[in-house]
């Protein structure tokens, strides 16, 4: 991923300590899950959008990264946002079948699978870590999605590695 | 040959044992055996080289592709060391294009496995290639070639012979069931045989057969699986709690990891001496992956320190999500970790776990798609909601 957009606004504003929302590892009251969404273009991301302009009630716990397709989601992308603290990763495209560039999602599946296994085999919380499907239509369903990530993200607590040190 | 194709490894196993193969004895010892055999082919002009393990020194070891056949004297092609993992050297030679004339190479099972996979990566090219592998009872660790190796081959031998496994092998033999090779065209059996009076080769294609058509050695049917072979498979699979016994999931977890990699000095050896770690480029050296000032700022406000460098579970399980799906647990990325870290320990059992829930074997058909390079459409419904 060399030189990614992405990435680099990873670092940049998504990770850094936001007023506002704060953990209780950060001195805060109430735990406000902060959620690292990479959605792709044609159908996720326009479904946050539909979400947003209709003015559908949803947590105001996630931070929209756009890509191109789910397919370009290198597992390394939720990798740093978890290592990074994120308190839940979601990653979001188009239903299988639907997606842009014809078989993009398929592919995101599978690395998907692997991604979840390498976490649970690592003892890592593979809980935090999320792949859904949402069409550019399905504004309601963006905010359901969002809604129940960040609940259980809420049960889970916040995640350690923001707190772990030298890591 | 490489058309068999089987869900689970032992189905493959199984078929693949089915084969009809022929073979011939020689009243030699393997390495002596296989000179003669590549000094005729040269003779003969079937092959104009041989890439294999060779000593280039007093305690000095490398692979080498000889094409003067005076030199083939150099070859110690069983010699139980792994300075690197051949199918990346052979990677590196056919890379830009297949070799014109044709050579003989002769590695390990994972080693051809790992060149395997390198083929479907699209960084090496069969053409022209006669492999020749063997049974393999496994390698010592590197630092043995200047410490006492040939007082640890008498035991090796020994425990080739027996189907055992030998104290000094690296963990990631002491565990390999995939010792049996896959794709070469030539095996010779050591597990199981005396090596020290006589070598029996397996032909195991029509490749095979057609290179060494016209040398002196008679072909009989090849006899049943060796018990040595079976004893070794049990043996093997016994160590496996010893050594993937502390990479239980919960025993990991944050905690376990950064503990685990807590002495890594970040030379990112592993990765470079590994064969599936293949980027020319690497993400983790580029200067992309470096913390940017806001982003030290970020580290230092939410955890009040940073360890440097930086990034090293980053690295280890960014490394895992890459390469666990190719893995053929060959162990070079432990025999170079400067601070002993069981690296390919971890990587090797978590291989088998990412591989096994696509019915994969890294490299045990060079034609099989890579699973992350394909799919089915309907599968995994419950991954995505
Ligand atoms: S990992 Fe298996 S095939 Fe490779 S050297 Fe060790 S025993 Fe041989
Ligand atoms: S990760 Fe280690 S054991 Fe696996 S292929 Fe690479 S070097 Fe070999
Ligand atoms: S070889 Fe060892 S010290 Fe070097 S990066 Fe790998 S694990 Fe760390
Ligand atoms: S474009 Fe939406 S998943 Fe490929």
């Amino acid at each position: 991923m060399a030189d990614d957009g992405a990435a680099r606004q990873l670092d940049k504003e998504i990770l850094s300590p936001k007023p506002g929302i704060q953990s209780p590892a950060e001195g805060g009251g109430d735990f406000q899950p902060r959620i690292v969404g990479f959605l792709c273009n044609w159908c996720s991301y326009a479904g946050a959008d539909l979400a947003g302009v209709t003015r559908l009630k949803m947590p105001p716990s996630m931070v929209a990264i756009r890509v191109m397709c789910s397919s370009r989601v290198d597992p390394l992308f939720v990798l740093k946002a978890f290592l990074a603290g994120a308190d839940g990763v979601l990653v979001a495209g188009c239903h299988p079948g639907d997606c842009h560039y014809q078989t993009g999602n398929y592919y995101t599946r599978r690395r998907f699978a692997l991604t979840l296994k390498v976490l649970e085999e690592l003892g890592l919380e593979a809980n935090r870590v999320r792949l859904s499907w949402v069409s550019a239509s399905e504004g309601g369903r963006f905010a359901e999605v969002v809604t129940e990530f960040t609940e259980t993200i809420r049960k889970a607590g916040p995640n350690p590695a923001k707190t772990e040190v030298f890591l | 040959m490489h058309n068999a194709r089987g869900t689970t490894h032992e189905a493959y196993c199984v078929e693949r044992e089915a084969l009809s193969m022929k073979q011939f004895q020689v009243p030699r010892p393997p390495d002596d055996a296989l000179r003669d055999m590549l000094a005729s082919l040269m003779d003969k002009g079937k092959v104009g080289g041989v890439f294999a393990l060779a000593q280039t020194g007093e305690n000095s070891y490398s692979y080498a592709l000889i094409t003067d056949k005076k030199l083939l004297d150099h070859i110690v092609p069983t010699l139980p060391l792994m300075p690197a993992n051949a199918g990346k050297m052979v990677s590196r030679l056919t890379m830009l294009e297949p070799v014109k004339t044709p050579i003989a190479v002769i590695m390990r099972p994972c080693e051809l496995r790992a060149l395997f996979e390198l083929v479907k990566l699209e960084q090496a090219r069969l053409d022209n290639l006669l492999f020749i592998s063997y049974t393999c009872g496994g390698v010592l660790e590197m630092k043995t070639a200047k410490d006492g190796l040939q007082l640890k081959l008498e035991e090796y031998w020994k425990q080739v012979k027996t189907g055992g496994v030998s104290e000094d092998m690296r963990d990631s033999c002491r565990v390999c069931e995939n010792f049996v090779p896959t794709g070469a065209d030539i095996t010779l059996t050591l597990v199981g045989n005396d090596n020290g009076k006589q070598t029996t080769v397996q032909v195991n294609s029509e490749k095979g057969e057609e290179f060494l058509a016209g040398l002196s050695y008679e072909l009989t049917e090849a006899g049943p699986e060796l018990e040595a072979l079976d004893s070794m498979r049990k043996k093997r699979a016994e160590q496996k709690p010893d050594v993937f016994g502390q990479f239980a999931a919960e025993e990991l977890g944050m905690a376990g990891l950064t503990a685990l990699f807590g002495r890594c000095i970040g030379c990112h050896a592993c990765g470079r001496a590994c064969p599936v770690c293949y980027c020319s480029s690497c993400h983790f050296e580029a200067a992309e992956n470096e913390f940017d000032p806001s982003t030290l700022e970020t580290e230092l406000t939410n955890r009040g320190a940073l360890r440097l460098p930086t990034g090293t579970l980053y690295y280890q399980i960014g490394r895992l999500f890459h390469v666990s799906i190719s893995c053929v647990g060959c162990g070079m990325c432990s025999d170079v970790c400067p601070v002993d870290i069981p690296v390919a320990s971890l990587f090797a059992k978590l291989a088998g776990s990412v591989q096994g829930m696509f019915g994969y074997v890294s490299g045990r058909d060079a034609e099989e798609k890579i699973p992350t390079s394909t799919f089915e459409m309907e599968e995994l419904e419950e991954i995505g909601a």
